[in-house]
């Protein structure tokens, strides 16, 4: 390990920008002649539009234009579409409903936008939407998933009757009901998984741009994958032709999965922009818009049921899951709740049968799709919460029932597609325990007690896959894109290297890591090393970052690259120094004649290569290769985290004690920025068990926490320094070894919590998330 | 419209406003500092935190014409690329940031608590006294560190200086 290269915790090259307040983030950007969008929002969680008048509206100061869904309809914009097709067990396809830009008819969620207001200024545009009257007939609305369903439900699409968008399943259900019927023991839970609202700092934003003399469109948008969101906009909402589309994601301020997704917004931002005749339309969210209308996740309603033999090994495992979509299917939100979820529910076990089935429903709320950890997060906290109930039902350690449980022979087929490639799930149980101080936990809880404070200890062993991969397997399951990776290395003349990546880096550290490759291979410093991304006019196509992809898929495709370069750049030095290429080494920044003192800077190759003056016969000038990487399969992290809380009795407040988090990652590019995505994954883990929950009127359909006043975000003083460190099994997938990190705290922390509460209450029936209140009213239950 | 007057990062500036203009927006739209960011609009996130008259202050929370007169300092009036500011720096060193949208706003806060505190902070009063900062990426534990770094930095600079 060089300095520079794989596995040095460099510090990043972005960060300067950032600390001195000179990132570019969109709403940063300002255009000549640029107007300002404001949506007229829908107060009523279901209504009927019976008329929209917009003539104040347009009479009020500086207004620009006012247009409506009827405007959108006119000019054959297309609604927005869910690019994962999902099949019911029946056989149907998935039956989803209508997704209009601007709703024209029916609102079918509280914030859902009937009209947009243009003009000179924010306030103005704020104003006059004030002067839109919209005359509606308030309709009954459905907010809860468990009673979607019900006969007399309120319907919130035509096309879905009952509210079901689909009843899918996954695995063998006859196997699984006879392991149940011959089962020793059976645990059962039932488990809410809390709605979360993502809350990336940065609220979204969006300018569009039309240039009529060229007619192209110019979107700057906060997007973690502008070159999907290209496609999706002209492909299929056909507001502009792929060509004549540049999407720009500059600096993004963290996204969580609520930016990967394409929604109204910047669809009517730049519908607008050639509405009003080219000038630039910005639309920057409010905080409070932010709750009402970006993606929302997890929300799932599950009764699981597992079975044991007399050894307490795991024979079977049932699983029913209502998973709440929202009012419209967002872009990836068939996928969650089915192949990014049922698919985990072996946990790090060897679970002979597995059968889940998943009720998607409409509801009158905002539209639910991935979220940090996406189906993951909700799969362990089925397994992780399951294995703690079935140790304290089953009178055993629950560190010791997992162990007995653990897959140890690597592949792995589950009973639920994955293959499990490699793993030691001994090796981060092992180093969890004696980090924690599992066997001085029993003096802990005697000396609390002796203060009169309850202190419990809960584990989560989590499993996850990222990189999801290959593009014919997914395409096989109904994704309607490949998921693979681009990348492209340009050597300069005088040996500087810019990558244009298709990933997005928006907190993740991509300018540092990737840099950090191309150290590792061609000894060239970092900063001579610029990485390009987010801009569909100068990167390739690529497919974003989201799923802990950037690593084992993205960095994969620019080592599949860098190798293109080297090769070339092997066969100018041998020429060069009348070597046989097969003698040529890259070592230290220089191509040397192994086993000789002849060698060539990378600059002067890279400059043989442009002033091509004397290349070998045949070889085109310049060096700069690009190469697309499609995994041959997911990668699967994994890990234990070990959770132990204090509680008072009194007041039923949660102290997080300690946190020790052990992950296998593979190979690790950037320990330092490895561990910081594991600390921020860890928080919002915890800040779902803790602290957050997204909560609508049962009978208005109105929501409650719509703002950070309502909605308790995690803050410094909620959380306590985390124990992180990794054990490694390279993952065989990829040529890097790695895995992926960016997701894994979030899924593994929620249920390691629950169970440390849970275990020093002595009350299983417990839900997310774990407030004051509902600790106390625990408590108080079983004493 | 108001005419407000006000120093900021050292240099006199003047612009007409609303009334109901906030402080933040004469900052990014006037002014075109754009490094103090707006992440919420119930002043809980802080990533608004700039100085007014020396006091730590979320510039949502204030209008433009409350600050006309005073002295104001933004993220890009505390130090430069080439010439960062102690807690800028700490925040560099110790990985306190990932997308760097709360950014400036920690680090206004943060010069700000250890003006107020000293610089013998431990880690309780650290996270207590951030509790207006909200982050998504970090969880926290860097930018306590980077915090508690950049005190004892300042701490051993105002020692060597005397």
């Amino acid at each position: 390990m060089g300095m520079e290269g794989i596995g040095a915790p460099v510090k990043r090259k972005e960060d300067r920008r950032f600390i001195t307040g000179r990132g570019r983030y969109t709403d940063d950007i300002a255009l000549k002649d640029m107007t300002y969008a404001w949506f007229v929002r829908s107060p009523h969680a279901h209504a009927r539009i019976r008329s929209i008048d917009t003539s104040a509206a347009r009479a009020a100061p500086g207004v620009v234009g006012v247009l409506t869904g009827a405007d959108l309809a006119g000019d054959k914009i297309g609604g927005l579409i869910c690019g994962w097709m999902i099949h019911s067990k029946d056989g149907s396809p998935m039956k989803a409903g209508a997704h209009p830009a601007i709703a024209a008819e029916v609102v079918k969620h509280v914030g859902d936008q009937v009209a947009v207001v243009i003009a000179e200024t924010r306030n103005q545009a704020r104003d006059a939407a004030e002067l839109v009257v919209v005359d509606y007939e308030p309709l009954p609305a459905i907010v809860d998933p468990a009673k979607s369903r019900a006969a007399a439900a309120p319907q919130v699409h035509p096309e879905a009757p009952g509210n079901l968008i689909y009843n899918w399943g996954l695995g063998d259900e006859a196997a699984t009901d006879a392991a149940l019927a011959g089962a020793a023991r059976i645990v059962t839970l039932d488990m809410r998984n809390n709605r979360l609202v993502p809350n990336a700092i940065e609220p979204r934003a969006a300018i569009g741009a039309y240039d009529p003399a060229e007619e192209h469109y110019t979107l700057y948008n906060t997007s973690q994958n502008p070159h999907v969101a290209r496609l999706v906009l002209s492909a299929f909402v056909g507001v502009a032709p792929e060509h004549k589309l540049r999407v720009v994601a500059p600096d993004v301020g963290g996204g969580f999965g609520s930016k990967i997704f394409i929604y109204p917004e910047e669809t009517v931002c730049l519908w607008a922009s050639r509405r009003i005749g080219g000038r630039p339309v910005k639309w920057t969210a409010d905080r409070s818009e932010s709750f009402l209308v970006d993606a929302h996740g997890r929300d799932h309603v599950t009764h699981a049921e597992m079975a044991f033999d007399a050894d307490n090994r795991i024979l079977g495992l049932k699983v029913h899951t209502i998973a709440n979509i929202g009012a419209y299917m967002s872009t990836f939100s068939s996928s969650v709740p089915t192949y990014l979820y049922a698919t985990l529910l072996s946990g790090q076990y060897d679970i002979p049968a597995i059968y889940a089935e998943v009720d998607a429903v409409y509801t009158h709320t905002a539209p639910v799709d991935a979220y940090r950890g996406a189906g993951r997060p909700e799969a362990t906290y089925v397994v992780e919460r399951l294995m703690e109930t079935a140790a304290r039902e089953l009178g055993v350690d629950p560190a010791e029932l997992r162990r007995r449980n653990f897959v140890r022979s690597f592949p792995h087929q589950t009973p639920v597609i994955m293959a499990y490639d490699a793993g030691d799930y001994e090796a981060h149980l092992d180093a969890a325990l004696k980090i924690a101080d599992y066997a001085g936990f029993a003096a802990r809880k005697a000396e609390a007690k002796a203060r009169g404070k309850l202190r419990g200890i809960g584990f989560s062993c989590y499993i996850e896959a990222c990189g999801i991969a290959p593009s014919q397997a997914v395409g096989s399951l109904g994704a309607g894109v490949g998921l693979w990776e681009s990348a492209e290395v340009r050597v300069n003349p005088v040996g500087t290297v810019e990558v244009l990546t298709g990933c997005h880096s928006h907190g993740q550290g991509h300018e540092t890591t990737y840099a950090q490759l191309v150290n590792e291979r061609l000894g060239i410093p970092i900063d001579q090393i610029s990485i390009v991304h987010g801009d569909t006019d100068k990167v390739q196509f690529g497919m974003g970052t989201y799923g802990s992809r950037s690593g084992a898929v993205g960095m994969s495709a620019v080592l599949k690259a860098i190798e293109k370069v080297e090769a070339k750049a092997k066969k100018i030095a041998a020429h060069l120094m009348e070597a046989s290429e097969a003698d040529i080494v890259i070592e230290g920044g220089e191509l040397k004649v192994a086993g000789t003192d002849k060698s060539l800077p990378f600059f002067q190759v890279a400059l043989a290569a442009y002033t091509a003056h004397n290349l070998p016969a045949g070889m085109e000038p310049g060096l700069k290769e690009g190469a697309f990487y499609d995994p041959t399969n997911f990668t699967f992290p994994a890990g234990t985290y070990i959770c132990e809380v204090e509680i008072d009795p009194d007041t039923g407040k949660t102290e997080i004690c300690s946190f020790v988090a052990v992950d296998d990652f593979g190979k690790i590019i950037n320990p330092m920025i490895v561990e910081g995505q594991v600390h921020g994954g860890v928080t919002q883990g915890l800040g779902q068990a803790l602290l957050e929950n997204c909560v609508y009127d049962e009978e208005s359909g109105q929501l409650i926490t719509g703002s950070m006043m309502d909605y308790a975000m995690p803050r410094a003083s909620d959380v306590p320094s985390y124990n992180v460190t990794t054990t490694e099994t390279v993952c065989p997938g990829n040529p890097l070894g790695m895995k992926g990190c960016g997701e894994a705290g979030a899924i593994g922390s929620p249920p390691a919590l629950i169970n440390a509460i849970t275990d020093a209450i002595g009350n299983n029936d417990l839900s997310m998330p774990a407030t004051p209140e509902k600790v106390w009213r625990a408590i108080r239950a079983v004493a | 419209m108001t005419k407000v007057t006000m120093t900021v990062n050292g240099r006199s500036v003047a612009g007409d406003v609303e009334d109901r203009t906030l402080l933040v927006d004469f900052l990014r739209s006037n002014l075109g500092l754009t490094g103090t960011h707006v992440g919420c609009d119930t002043s809980q996130c802080g990533a608004c935190v700039v100085h007014v008259d020396g006091r730590a202050v979320k510039s949502c929370t204030m209008l433009a014409v409350q600050a006309s007169g005073a002295d104001v300092t933004t993220i890009e009036g505390i130090g430069t690329p080439e010439a960062l500011h102690p807690v800028q720096e700490a925040f560099r060193e110790n990985h306190a940031l990932q997308c760097g949208f709360c950014t400036p706003g920690m680090i206004m806060a943060t010069v700000d608590l250890i003006k107020r505190k000293g610089t013998d902070l431990d880690e309780a009063t650290v996270r207590h006294e951030l509790d207006g900062n909200i982050c998504r990426c970090t969880g926290y534990h860097n930018i306590v560190k980077a915090v508690l770094s950049a005190a004892e930095k300042m701490a051993g600079a105002k020692a060597a200086a005397e």
